[in-house]
C-alpha cells in the first residue's frame, strides 16, 4: 500500500473544503459535488495505486469518474494529491481553464475519462478491465464512480449484466447513493448488482474506515460494488441529476 | 463468390494471431466466425451479448488500456443505436478504434427498415477524424480491413456490404483511382457502385473515379480530374456526379469543399431519404433508388447534357 507520506503533498482531508472553496460557478451541481467527497478521498488517500508520477504507467490503477457532474470534490482531491496545481482551481469553468464543469481527460492530468454524459463510465471501465486482463502483467485495478440516478441509464444495466458472469474481478464500482433516482430501485441498489453476480456491500458514505474496509475487501472471481449512502440531495427538479 | 463479411472473421482471426494488441468486440452478430479465434485468444475476442452501448464503450475501454479494438455488428446497431458512445467514448476520449459494419443500406431487403442504415456515413460525417473505407469487392474489403487495423490509433469505419462489383481493383486505403478518362465531366463511383456506373457511362466522354476510401475525401484527385488544379480561369464549369451506395448527397459537401475556388456543379446520387416500406431483393431496391444502369445513365446525362456525349 502506497502511503500518504510517500506522495508527500502535505494536504489532508481537512484541506478539501478550503480547496473546493476556490472553485465557484457550478452551484447547480453543489450537492452532487460534496456527495462524492469522502469516497474520493479514501480512494485517492488509501486505496488507488496511482500517483502524479505514474499517470502514464500502464500498471497504474485506473479511477474513472463516470458521474462527471459537480466535479469540485474530484478536482480538490486531485489538487490535494498533487495531480494538478492548486492554483488551477480558481479558473474553474473559465475559457482558459482546463477544469470544466465536466472533466476532460485530454486536459487534466490524472483524469482517466472525460465525462458528463451519464452512463458512459461503467461500460468503458468494463473495456478497460478487459484490456488490462488481456495485456497481463501487473494486477492493475479499475474503479468507476457512478451516481444512484445515473444507474437508471440502460448502458449501465448492460455493463452490470455482463461484468458479473464474466468474472471481471479487476472491476470495482462505487455508487454514490444520495437518493436522487426518480424511481427507486426495488430491492435496493446492491441487490441489482448481486443478482448479476457481483460482490456487493452498502456502507455509510461519510465513514472513512467503513469505506476503506469495503473498498479493500477481497472478492475473488467477481467484480465488486460498494454502495456509499450519503444524505439525500433534497433538491427536486434539477435536470439530469447524478 | 463469398461476401465481404465472409472475409471479416478469417482476416481478423489472422490479425489476432499476429498482433497481441488486436482485440475483437462483438454483440452476438458475427460471433460464429470467431469460435476458433475465441478459443485461442479468450481475452481478446469478447462477445458482450446483445448490448450495443456496452459494445462500443467496451471497445473504447480496451483502447484506453492500450489495445487496438475492432468492433463489429450491423450498421444500424453499430453507428445509429450507440451513436453517443461512438461520439464520446472514442472521439471525446481521444482514443482510436476500428468499427466494422455489415448490412448497411439494404443488404437484407426482406429484413425491412429496422435492418437498414443508409445514413451511417452521413452520421459519422458529423464527427471529426473518422477514416471511412467503403470497399466494392471482398478482395478490397480484406485489404482495407488490414489497413484499418494497422492505422495506429486512428478512428476507422469499414463498411462491408453484400453489394459488390464483379472484380476487385488494387486499393491503397487513401486515394481515389481513375478508371476511365474523358472531358465532359467527372463521375465518382463509391465502392459497390462502380460496375453500374461504368455500364451507365459506357461510350460517354467522362472521367470515372473509383472511391473506396471516402474520408478523408481525396480532394486532389477530384481537382485533377476536373482540371481545377491547373486550368486558368476559362469560365468553364466543373461538373461532378457522386454515386454512393448510401444516403444520396452524403459526399456532396466534401466535393463542394474540394472545388470551393472554381465554378462547379455537383449532383449527389445514392439511396433516397424516404423509407420505401418494401421488402424483396437488393436489385429491386437498387432500381427503386435510381441506381440501376438505365436510371443512372438518364440522371447522369440529364445533369451533364450534351457535354457528356462524344
Amino acid at each position: 500500500m502506497t502511503t500518504t507520506a510517500e506522495r508527500g503533498y502535505g494536504h489532508e482531508y481537512a484541506d478539501l473544503s478550503r480547496l473546493m472553496g476556490r472553485m465557484t460557478g457550478d452551484e447547480k451541481h453543489g450537492p452532487a459535488a460534496t456527495s462524492t467527497l469522502d469516497a474520493l478521498w479514501v480512494l485517492y488517500d488509501r486505496v488507488l495505486r496511482v500517483t502524479p508520477e505514474r499517470v502514464d504507467d500502464p500498471g497504474r490503477d485506473r479511477f474513472l469518474l463516470s458521474k462527471g457532474h459537480g466535479p469540485m470534490a474530484y478536482y480538490a482531491v486531485l489538487a490535494a494529491k498533487g495531480f494538478i496545481p492548486v492554483d488551477w482551481l480558481e479558473g474553474f469553468g473559465g475559457y482558459d481553464s482546463p477544469l470544466g464543469h465536466h472533466p476532460d481527460r485530454v486536459l487534466v492530468p490524472g483524469v482517466e475519462i472525460g465525462s458528463g454524459s451519464l452512463g458512459h463510465g461503467l461500460p468503458i471501465a468494463v473495456g478497460t478491465a478487459l484490456g488490462l486482463r488481456a495485456r497481463g502483467g501487473a494486477d492493475a485495478r479499475v474503479w468507476v464512480l457512478v451516481g444512484d440516478a445515473e444507474l437508471d441509464e440502460g448502458s449501465n444495466h448492460e455493463a452490470i449484466a455482463f461484468a458479473g458472469p464474466s468474472g471481471l474481478e479487476r472491476l470495482h464500482t462505487v455508487v454514490i447513493d444520495n437518493a436522487s433516482a426518480r424511481h427507486a430501485r426495488p430491492g435496493g441498489i446492491a441487490a441489482r448488482f448481486e443478482a448479476a453476480g457481483w460482490s456487493a456491500e452498502t456502507v455509510d458514505g461519510r465513514d472513512h474506515d467503513a469505506l476503506y474496509a469495503a473498498f479493500t475487501a477481497p472478492h475473488p472471481g467477481r467484480p465488486r460494488v460498494v454502495v456509499a449512502r450519503v444524505e439525500p440531495k433534497g433538491a427536486v427538479g434539477e435536470p439530469k441529476v447524478a | 463468390m463469398d461476401t465481404m463479411r465472409d472475409r471479416f472473421g478469417p482476416v481478423l482471426s489472422r490479425l489476432l494471431d499476429e498482433d497481441p494488441r488486436v482485440a475483437v468486440v462483438l454483440a452476438e452478430i458475427g460471433a460464429d466466425a470467431f469460435t476458433e479465434a475465441q478459443r485461442k485468444h479468450p481475452d481478446r475476442v469478447i462477445n458482450v451479448g446483445i448490448r450495443e452501448q456496452l459494445l462500443v464503450g467496451t471497445g473504447a475501454g480496451l483502447a484506453l488500456a492500450g489495445l487496438r479494438p475492432v468492433v463489429h455488428t450491423f450498421a444500424s446497431f453499430l453507428v445509429e443505436r450507440p451513436f453517443e458512445q461512438v461520439k464520446l467514448d472514442f472521439g471525446h476520449q481521444g482514443v482510436g478504434g476500428v468499427l466494422v459494419s455489415a448490412a448497411a443500406s439494404f443488404d437484407w431487403p426482406a429484413g425491412g427498415f429496422t435492418h437498414m442504415s443508409p445514413g451511417d456515413v452521413a452520421l459519422l460525417d458529423t464527427l471529426d477524424g473518422w477514416t471511412v473505407h467503403v470497399p466494392g469487392h471482398p478482395d478490397e474489403a480484406e485489404t482495407l480491413l488490414r489497413h484499418a487495423v494497422a492505422a495506429g490509433d486512428d478512428k476507422v469505419y469499414v463498411r462491408l456490404s453484400v453489394q459488390s462489383n464483379a472484380r476487385g481493383l488494387p486499393v491503397d486505403g487513401a486515394r481515389f483511382r481513375t478508371v476511365r478518362e474523358g472531358r465532359g465531366g467527372v463521375v465518382i463511383a463509391v465502392g459497390p457502385m462502380l460496375d453500374n456506373v461504368l455500364a451507365a457511362t459506357e461510350g460517354l466522354d467522362l472521367t470515372v473515379l473509383y472511391a473506396t476510401t471516402v474520408r478523408p475525401f481525396d480532394e486532389e484527385a477530384l481537382r485533377r480530374a476536373t482540371g481545377s488544379d491547373t486550368a486558368a480561369d476559362t469560365g468553364a464549369v466543373a461538373d461532378v456526379v457522386v454515386v454512393e451506395p448510401y444516403l444520396a448527397g452524403t459526399s456532396t459537401a466534401a466535393a463542394n469543399d474540394a472545388l470551393a475556388d472554381v465554378p462547379h456543379r455537383v449532383l449527389g446520387l445514392g439511396v433516397g431519404r424516404a423509407e420505401l416500406r418494401r421488402y424483396g431483393q437488393i436489385d429491386e431496391h437498387v432500381a427503386a433508388h435510381g441506381l440501376d444502369v438505365r436510371s443512372l445513365r438518364e440522371r447522369i446525362t440529364g445533369f451533364l447534357g450534351a457535354r457528356a456525349l462524344v
